[in-house]
């Protein structure tokens, strides 16, 4: 892996002004992405995932503002981009497939004139050969070549789903987003297409930002990875080595809290059921209430990442009882 | 949690136990274009009954029809064959063109995709204040604002986030707004398509919790919908797997994935991630096997193909069904090897790698 960074996110701050609720939903979050890199970000339902992703692809909209911070691409400061520049960029340099996916195709034009459409615009194929180029790429998203011709209302959930995650790799990319990519496939499918997605990565070497709450799959596919929690990243490490000893209660919490598929039934609590009354975007910590005892005098505000060990970072306030990290 | 589903058979339950029962539940849809007269089979005869009170969970590829089945119970979509029997009324005769208010009332559908269900125009608590006024289930003003703000906190969400537009909601925040939307006509009834898939774990398990609490309290009876065998696991009483439009295993949640035992629920269990995995598989040979399991005349498990003669349920524990040919009782020692030899491997180039014995691990009783 590389060391220098194709996506540099620093201190990036984002807020919502809606008429009836304030929030912020990104608060100082600072993380890089190596070139050929994998990299996750995990964390509960509306703490800020898909604003960052948004706010990469420059596709935030009113009411919502980056009151701070910066992202360069390669280098580039990406939030001075303008017209033409940044929509070269987008698509071409990083693709995203949306949290939406299912959603996101265009009703009235079938599957195949929509991937036509990508290669006969970005890459001035004839329309023959970007009709074979599709159909090559649904077949690496394990799709019949036959739902060319569907309209999206043809295809199940999961298939769509595909259909996008195709046309984001169809310009084979820098730097690729994924939001929730599989969340709509059963996981022999999903192990497939995830594996697909590693080899071409190995392949041609883009880099990725995986948004996933599916702890697991995060772990198998990333190289690195953070947790986010009410708009702040708390943890972030080499995924294998967070996934074997996590620091950070939330982390520990996403991590453990799977039912099991062997042994008897047992009664799990959700966070929601006591902890956390709130949906997480209160810009502090609603997490104190299951804080192991050394960090019971915290404020509740989320303190900064500390790099406790090499490329081990955690949000920890200064502990009173010091065991083998440094305060 | 109540690991009981009751020991009734679907076929044999008498009708007053059971909330749903699904017969010959067949859909064809055309496929192409507009002047296509090719079609396509999304639903195969699929039978199954929920019984009253308990949690079916319907898992499967991503393709088999399940959202079809839940669309077709809540009348999106006119099945080409088959009944629907809900409250003891043959639906699809006695309402046959459209669905009553009063069926409305008693079955609701949560929709798979988040983002296409929630019409932009309206702020959130129009998605519950209609159904509570429909329904008749609060009048005044203060009335529907006191019950959807109680809505919003059952699934976790808050209050203020009713004068929000779901553009204005992350991914989690508009599938539990589903779920609301779907409690708020107090139903007896709850089709859950995929309704967690965006939930991170900590939320999901309160989602899940919620919908037992459902079930224990007011004996509501839902279809549960999921990729997530942990989830379906965990709150359904039942599982049903669903392959290319047919139903092909079915038992009590805990037995059928202990025992998994049509080749493609093996499959299927084989794949659940899991970082700890001693064995990694190699999804090459997955892909593979997967495909093999779709053609039958290439199964890997090497019963009579199964394109030949369409297999029957065999009875393979007390509440444990398959349908695969490889459960037959006539079948012979001879031509299934698998049955005599349990350390026989599949005869596959790619042998599967499966955490999950291939073999049957028990023959047939019946
Ligand atoms: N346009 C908007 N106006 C006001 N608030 C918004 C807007 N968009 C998002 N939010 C809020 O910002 C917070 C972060 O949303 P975001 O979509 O980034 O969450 P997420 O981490 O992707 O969650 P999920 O996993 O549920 O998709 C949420 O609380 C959401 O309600
Ligand atoms: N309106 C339609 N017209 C034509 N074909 C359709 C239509 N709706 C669904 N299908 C097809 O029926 C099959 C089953 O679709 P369905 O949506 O029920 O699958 P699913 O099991 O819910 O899959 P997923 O897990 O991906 O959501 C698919 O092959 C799909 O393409
Ligand atoms: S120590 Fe403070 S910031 Fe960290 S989890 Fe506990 S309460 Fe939250
Ligand atoms: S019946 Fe035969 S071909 Fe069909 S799934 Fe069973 S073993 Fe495979
Ligand atoms: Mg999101
Ligand atoms: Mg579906």
């Amino acid at each position: 892996m590389s060391t220098t960074p194709i996506l540099e996110v620093t201190n990036l701050r984002v807020e919502y002004h809606g008429d009836n609720r304030q929030v912020v939903a990104v608060n100082d979050v600072s993380f890089s992405i190596g070139e050929g890199e994998i990299f996750g970000l995990a964390g509960e339902s509306g703490c800020g995932k898909s604003t960052v992703a948004n706010a990469i692809m420059r596709l935030l909209k009113d009411p919502a503002e980056i009151t701070g911070g910066q992202i360069r691409f390669r280098g580039r400061d990406l939030l001075a981009m303008r017209g033409e520049e940044l929509r070269r960029f987008r698509w071409k340099e990083i693709a995203m497939i949306f949290q939406s996916a299912m959603n996101s195709l265009n009703p009235v034009m079938t599957i195949g004139s929509q991937m036509v459409d990508i290669f006969t615009t970005h890459e001035g194929l004839s329309v023959k050969q970007a009709r074979s180029r599709s159909a090559e790429l649904l077949r690496l998203v394990s799709i019949d070549p036959v739902r060319l011709d569907s309209y999206p209302h043809q295809l199940s959930g999961g298939m769509r789903q595909r259909a996008v995650i195709a046309m984001a790799l169809a310009l084979e990319p820098s730097l690729l987003i994924m939001d929730e990519p599989t969340t709509a496939l059963d996981v022999v499918v999903q192990q497939e297409i995830m594996a697909q997605i590693s080899d071409l990565q190995r392949q041609l070497g883009f880099s990725v930002l995986f948004i996933t709450h599916d702890m697991s799959l995060m772990v198998e596919l990333s190289h690195r990875m953070a947790v986010m929690h009410s708009g702040r990243l708390v943890e972030m490490a080499d995924a294998e080595l967070m996934f074997a000893s996590p620091l950070h209660p939330y982390t520990l919490s996403l991590m453990n809290a799977f039912p099991p598929l062997t042994g008897p039934r047992v009664r799990l609590t959700g966070l929601s059921d006591s902890v956390r009354a709130t949906d997480g975007t209160s810009g502090s910590c609603s997490f104190h209430v299951a804080c192991p005892p050394d960090r019971a005098n915290c404020s509740g505000n989320i303190p900064d990442l500390r790099e406790v060990q090499p490329g081990r970072f955690v949000a920890e306030h200064p502990r009173t009882s010091i065991e083998g990290t440094a305060a | 949690m109540t690991t009981d589903t009751g020991q009734r058979r679907p076929s044999t339950a008498p009708i007053d136990d059971v909330s749903v029962r699904v017969r010959g539940l067949t859909k064809d849809f055309p496929l192409g274009g507009l002047f296509s007269r090719r079609s396509m089979r999304a639903v195969d005869n699929v039978d199954f009954d929920i019984p009253r009170g308990t949690i079916v969970a319907l898992v499967g590829e991503s393709g088999s029809g399940k959202s079809t089945v839940a669309r077709a119970l809540a009348r999106l979509e006119r099945p080409t064959a088959g009944s629907i029997v809900v409250g003891g009324r043959d639906v699809l005769k006695t309402e046959k063109s459209a669905a009553s208010r009063r069926y409305r009332g008693t079955v609701q559908m949560v929709f798979q995709d988040p983002f296409g269900s929630l019409n932009p125009a309206h702020r959130v608590e129009h998605f519950l204040e209609r159904p509570l006024r429909i329904h008749g289930k609060a009048r005044s003003r203060q009335e529907v604002r006191r019950r959807s703000a109680e809505l919003m906190r059952t699934v976790g969400l808050t209050e203020d986030m009713l004068d929000s537009y779901p553009h204005e909601l992350s991914g989690g925040q508009r599938q539990r707004v589903s779920i609301a939307r779907a409690l708020a006509v107090d139903p007896e009834i709850i089709l859950a398509d995929e309704p967690t898939s965006m939930l991170d774990v900590s939320v999901r398990i309160g989602i899940l919790n919620l919908m037992a609490r459902l079930r224990d309290e007011r004996g509501i009876s839902m279809l549960f919908i999921t990729h997530d065998l942990a989830s379906a696991r965990y709150v359904a009483d039942t599982t049903l797997v669903m392959f290319a439009g047919a139903l092909v295993e079915g038992g009590e949640s805990l037995e059928l994935m202990k025992n998994p035992s049509h080749p493609y629920t093996q499959l299927l269990l084989s794949a659940v991630p899991d970082p700890a995995r001693t064995v990694r598989y190699d999804p090459h040979q997955r892909a593979l096997l997967r495909r093999a399991v779709l053609a039958p005349t290439a199964c890997p498990w090497q019963g009579p193909d199964c394109s030949a003669t369409v297999p029957v349920r065999h009875t393979i524990g007390p509440d444990h069904w398959v349908r695969c040919h490889l459960y037959a009782p006539q079948v012979s020692a001879a031509a299934n090897p698998l049955l005599t030899d349990s350390d026989a491997q599949p005869d596959l180039d790619s042998a599967p790698d499966l955490d999950v014995a291939p073999a049957p691990t028990r023959k047939a009783t019946r």
